[in-house]
Formats: structure tokens, C-alpha cells, sequence
């Protein structure tokens, strides 16, 4: 399920080759990429892939080393963070701790020197948005994890910022609380029609919640797209093993197959060496199918409504699969020889 | 008992003795010399010499506190927050005053501020002044002396407040787009109230028993309590007078330290 907010076409932020150094270390190598307005854009990747810097250079905290990065076609690289005017949720929240939650909303728009009813009547606003009604006199010490996290987004969000930047907002909690705060995040998406875009390395979550993501590893941008264009059509061998599992085999050029059974493959096949299905692509095979590979038992691990199989060629390569265990045939026994099978379609070389 | 009461003893015997016993032996002489009664205390919080020296003593603790935290504040704002040469300079200024004993420090200051001392030369010399400025035996000494001596002690629980505060939530207010003066004023100096405080009861107690700088510096001139007890006990004897004046000044210093520690746990919450 995505967001259903309406991402316009328009470009809002447009990055050019941009690159950062601290000292020798390369944190981030030529990143081209451009961010509509109103979408939601994960930025995600293992940590040290550089999708915190991104979002600090994004935010204007940092400056970048090299490359250009604009803003609704101006040139906004020298601009400070406060010019550019984005809100930011940062990683730990950083509330004020000697201001109640009110006070901490009501921080930005007394910089902005607003009138005292106007701030009045927006933190009212905000603090009614994230739901935070009768805790508005309340410390940040005396909130808890998820409660700390709606402040920081109402705080973020109270001057109508034309872009949300969150980095790792919910690392600190717990799985449950994560999911509600999740679909919190992505109301406040729909209702609010401003550009998100959030960094996490946690890669369900980018699936779950975004319009676009953007994958990053070793200061690079991997690949961008939609979650089903990184899922399903991964432009390479990281991306394609960083979301979710996958079965990578090495093609057998000699059989025109693997591990020396001729099989049907993907087109591109003969410019790489292996080849990639996702487990859920595969099944056991019955009698009659196609594109049959043979295989072995090494494991079999329970989990209720299917089980996990852990297969080997016989190239001794590994392979995971999942079987239903519904009514029909029980799960085979370690060390049984079988076949699985795939569509063509749903592999890809790499 | 349990071994780690019982591995206590010790020190609470040494204390005891070198500390407790003396202690109550002064209690006894505060109310039996000369006459048995509470006619000491009476004395000293009504005649115009000690009661005149208990409030210059508490007025120039204040001062000397406000003065030395205030100090105290910046240095560590320059330890802490400054550059890497910053921070190595101004760790060595506040390490080499533990070195000197109190002592040197305060005949340091009497070479310095004196009639005949260097700054007083040096003015007339520039021209600035025609005759010496009087910098020494007056309260303006003592407050220069004791402040010295009590600022590398109030930099330590600056600083540690100043370590914890969260680099994230000065960047925050910075991308919010308030000013330094702002961040400072209404997130950084609140964030670090409880160094504040813990540099301020630090202080402002140890100022109180003061006795070497004000001696020294005062000449004579402004008297705190501590010389007090001392012209007491070895110049004019009176030392019924010394233990009763020695006991309120032990009861204020702990009534002072009560209500500031209570304040202290409240804000640490």
C-alpha cells in the first residue's frame, strides 16, 4: 500500500552531482536526483551508505563539496538551513528539554516573530494534529518514546514547511509503536500534501511508506523508483539482496542453464553471470511444469502458516523457498530430492 | 552486619574522632566560657561587631559567587565549545591555578594590586593616573582574590552540564532559524541551569569558610568570619565567643546548603 497523496510532476528539489568529503572519506560520490512535489521519497540504505548526509545537505546542516542543489529551480546550495525553510525531525527527536510540549511547538513560530494568538491558536492546532490533547504542559521527559515523536513533528511541521525531513524518526521504537506511528506519518502525508522525505534503513518500512525510494550503498545512489520498480526490477546485485531475499544462482554457460540443467532464461542472461527469483516466485514442482530445477532438502524451519525451505543445487549454491501448509501434500523431510520451478518473467539477470 | 558496613568502620572511627569529638568539645565551649547559658550566641547575633562582619561575609559570598560563576561560565563555554587550540589554552589556564598554593595566589594579587604594585605603576607610568589607585585592603581585593581562587571549582560541574546538552537540539533551534543570541539565551544557558546551580552551592560554600585571601587582601580592612574566629581564638581570646560564632557558621553554611541542595534535586528531575 503507498501513500495516496497527489504527487504532482512538478519538480520541487533537484540534486546535481552532488558530493560530500569529511576530510579523505568520500561520504557521498555524484548523486543526481530530482524530488516531486508532494511525494514521499525514502531515503534508505545500510548505515554509512551515506542517506543521512543526502538528507543533511538536503537540509542545509551541511554544505555539500561539490554539485549544485535547487529548489523550485533557484539555486539554494549556499542557502543555510534556516533560508531554506524545511522542517526536520532529527534522529533523537532533539526536543528542548527545559520547554513543555506547547513551548517546544511554539519555538519556530516565535522566531518567526509571529503574533502571540497566532502562535496560540496554531500550537493548539498542531498539538490537536498529532493527537497530543492534555499533554500540552508536560516535559519532554515525562512523554514517552512515541508521544517525543509526535512532538517533534508537530514542532517540525508548525510553519507550514513546503518540505518534511525525517532521519530515522522511529529507530527508537518499539516494533507495535512503530507501525501506529507509521500510520500516522502517512495520514499527515495525505492531509498535509507536503514532500516528505525520510531516511531509514529499514527497508519494510520504506516499502510500506513511500511513494518513491531511493537506495543508497558506499556514498552512492544505487537505484530510484517506485517500491515495486526497486522490488521487482532491482538494477543490481545490492539492491536486488538489500530489499527483501532473493536466490541468486550462477548461470552454468556450458548447460545454458544451472548447475548443469538446461533451463528457459531471462534475455539479457548472456551478459551476466547470475541469476535472480525471488522466493516467492518459486514452488515446488509439480509433474508437467517447465524450467525445472533440481534440488535438495537441507532445512526445513516451521512457521506456521508455511514453512521455510532451505534447498541446495547441485552446484551447491543455496536456495529459500516458502511452502503453504495448507490442506494438499506436508512439507518434504530434510535431505529429500525435489524440483522447483519459476516463470522466466519473474527472474532477472545481474 | 553485612561486610560492606562492617569495611566502613573505619573511616567512620576516623572521622569521628578527628572531626565529631573536636566538633561537640567546641558546642561545650560555646555554651560554658565564660559563663554557662546561651549568652554567647546572644552576643554574637546582637553585638555590632559580629553581626556587622556575618553580613559583610554574606554579602561579599554572593558577590564573589555571582563573580566567579560568571567567570567560570565563559571559560568553560571556551573549554568545551572552542576550537582545538582554544580548548588546550584554556585547559592549561585552569589547571595551573591548582598547582599554586593559596597562599602565593594571594600574595600574587598584593604584588599586583598594591599601592607600589605592578598595575598602579604601570598607570602612572602610561600617564593614566597621577597617584596610586587604593586596589589593596578593601573589599574590591577580596572579591579579586577569592573569586580567583574559587573559579577553576565552579568550571567542573559547568562543564560536565555543558558536555550533556544534546548537540542535535542546538542545531535544531538553528535550522529553525533563531539567532545565536537566542539559542544561547533560551536553549543553551537553560539547558545547562542544573551546572549553574551545582558551580553556585560549590561556591558560594566554600567561599563562606574563606580565610587566607581575605586576610591577606583585606588587611584587616573587611573582615569576613573565618578571621573573626581566628582574631577570637589567638589575638583578642575569647573562646567561647570564637565557638559560638564557629557553630552559626557551621548551621548557616548547612541550612544554605539544605534549601540549594532540595532546589538542586528538583531541577536535576
Amino acid at each position: 500500500m503507498k501513500s495516496e497523496a497527489i504527487v504532482s510532476n512538478t519538480t520541487q528539489i533537484e540534486a546535481r552531482s552532488v558530493g560530500k568529503t569529511f576530510g579523505k572519506f568520500h561520504a557521498l560520490r555524484d548523486v543526481s536526483l530530482q524530488i516531486s512535489e508532494g511525494e514521499f521519497l525514502s531515503l534508505l540504505g545500510p548505515s554509512g551508505s551515506g542517506k543521512t548526509t543526502f538528507l543533511t545537505l538536503l537540509g542545509g546542516y551541511e554544505p555539500v563539496t561539490r554539485g549544485r542543489l535547487m529548489l523550485e529551480g533557484q539555486d539554494m546550495t549556499s542557502w543555510s538551513a534556516n533560508q531554506r525553510g524545511f522542517g526536520m525531525v532529527f534522529q533523537g527527536y532533539a526536543l528542548f528539554p527545559h520547554l513543555t510540549v506547547a513551548e517546544n511547538i511554539a519555538f519556530p513560530l516565535k522566531v518567526q516573530k509571529r503574533s502571540k494568538a497566532q502562535v496560540t491558536d496554531r500550537v493548539a492546532q498542531m498539538v490537536e494534529m498529532v493527537g497530543l490533547s492534555g499533554h500540552e504542559h508536560k516535559k519532554p521527559k515525562a512523554l514517552s518514546g512515541g508521544q517525543q515523536q509526535r512532538v517533534a513533528l508537530a514542532r517540525a511541521l508548525a510553519y507550514e514547511p513546503k518540505v518534511l525531513l525525517l532521519d530515522e524518526p522511529f529507530s527508537a521504537l518499539d516494533k507495535n509503536l512503530r507501525g501506529q506511528m507509521q500510520e500516522e506519518l502517512r495520514r499527515l502525508h495525505r492531509d498535509l500534501g507536503t514532500t516528505f522525505v525520510f531516511v531509514t534503513h529499514d527497508q519494510e518500512e520504506a516499502l510500506a511508506l513511500s511513494s518513491r525510494i531511493a537506495i543508497f550503498n558506499h556514498g552512492e545512489l544505487q537505484q530510484i523508483g517506485t517500491p515495486d520498480e526497486v522490488y521487482e526490477r532491482p538494477a543490481n546485485r545490492f539492491t536486488a539482496e538489500f530489499l527483501g531475499d532473493i536466490n541468486i544462482l550462477s548461470l552454468d554457460a556450458e548447460a545454458g542453464g544451472i548447475a548443469g540443467t538446461p533451463l528457459e532464461l531471462p534475455a539479457s542472461a548472456t551478459a551476466y553471470e547470475h541469476v535472480a527469483i525471488r522466493p516467492e516466485h518459486m514452488r515446488l514442482a509439480a509433474a508437467g511444469d517447465g524450467n525445472q530445477l533440481p534440488a535438495r532438502v537441507r532445512d526445513r524451519v516451521y512457521l506456521g502458516s508455511k514453512s521455510r525451505l532451505l534447498l541446495e543445487t547441485r552446484a551447491g549454491e543455496e536456495l529459500m523457498l516458502y511452502f503453504d501448509n495448507g490442506p494438499g501434500l506436508p512439507p518434504p523431510d530434510r535431505g529429500a530430492e525435489l524440483n522447483v520451478v519459476w516463470d522466466t518473467r519473474d527472474s532477472f539477470a545481474i | 552486619m553485612r561486610p560492606v558496613l562492617f569495611l566502613i568502620c573505619p573511616v567512620l572511627l576516623f572521622l569521628g574522632a578527628s572531626y565529631l569529638l573536636p566538633f561537640l568539645g567546641i558546642v561545650q565551649l560555646s555554651f560554658t566560657d565564660p559563663d554557662p547559658g546561651l549568652a554567647q550566641y546572644g552576643r554574637v547575633l546582637t553585638e555590632d561587631l559580629p553581626t556587622g562582619v556575618i553580613w559583610r561575609t554574606l554579602r561579599l559570598c554572593v558577590i564573589v559567587t555571582a563573580v566567579s560563576v560568571s567567570c567560570a561560565y565563559v571559560i568553560t563555554l571556551l573549554w568545551v565549545r572552542g576550537s582545538p587550540l582554544v580548548r588546550s589554552i584554556t585547559e592549561l589556564c585552569i589547571m595551573i591555578p591548582f598547582w599554586i598554593s593559596v597562599l602565593s595566589r594571594a600574595f600574587g594579587w598584593l604584588s599586583m594590586l598594591s599601592n607600589r604594585g605592578l598595575l598602579n605603576t604601570w598607570l602612572q607610568d602610561l600617564g593614566l593616573i597621577d597617584s596610586a589607585i587604593q586596589m589593596t585592603r578593601n573589599e574590591f581585593a577580596v572579591v579579586v582574590g577569592m573569586s580567583h581562587y574559587l573559579i577553576p571549582f565552579a568550571v567542573f560541574p559547568l562543564a560536565t552540564a555543558m558536555r550533556n546538552v544534546d548537540e542535535r537540539v542546538l542545531t535544531a533551534a538553528d535550522g529553525m532559524g533563531a539567532s545565536r543570541l537566542r539559542i544561547f539565551w533560551q536553549v543553551f544557558l537553560p539547558m545547562t541551569a542544573s551546572g549553574i546551580m551545582g558551580a553556585t552551592l560549590l561556591v558560594f560554600v566554600f567561599s563562606i569558610g574563606f580565610y587566607v585571601t581575605p586576610a591577606l587582601l583585606g588587611g584587616g580592612q573587611s573582615v569576613l568570619v573565618a578571621e573573626l574566629i581566628y582574631l577570637w581564638l589567638f589575638q583578642i581570646p575569647q573562646w567561647g565567643m570564637a565557638a559560638a560564632m564557629s557553630v552559626v557558621l557551621m548551621l548557616g553554611v548547612g541550612g544554605i546548603l539544605f534549601i540549594l541542595m532540595r532546589r538542586y534535586g528538583e531541577m536535576a528531575k
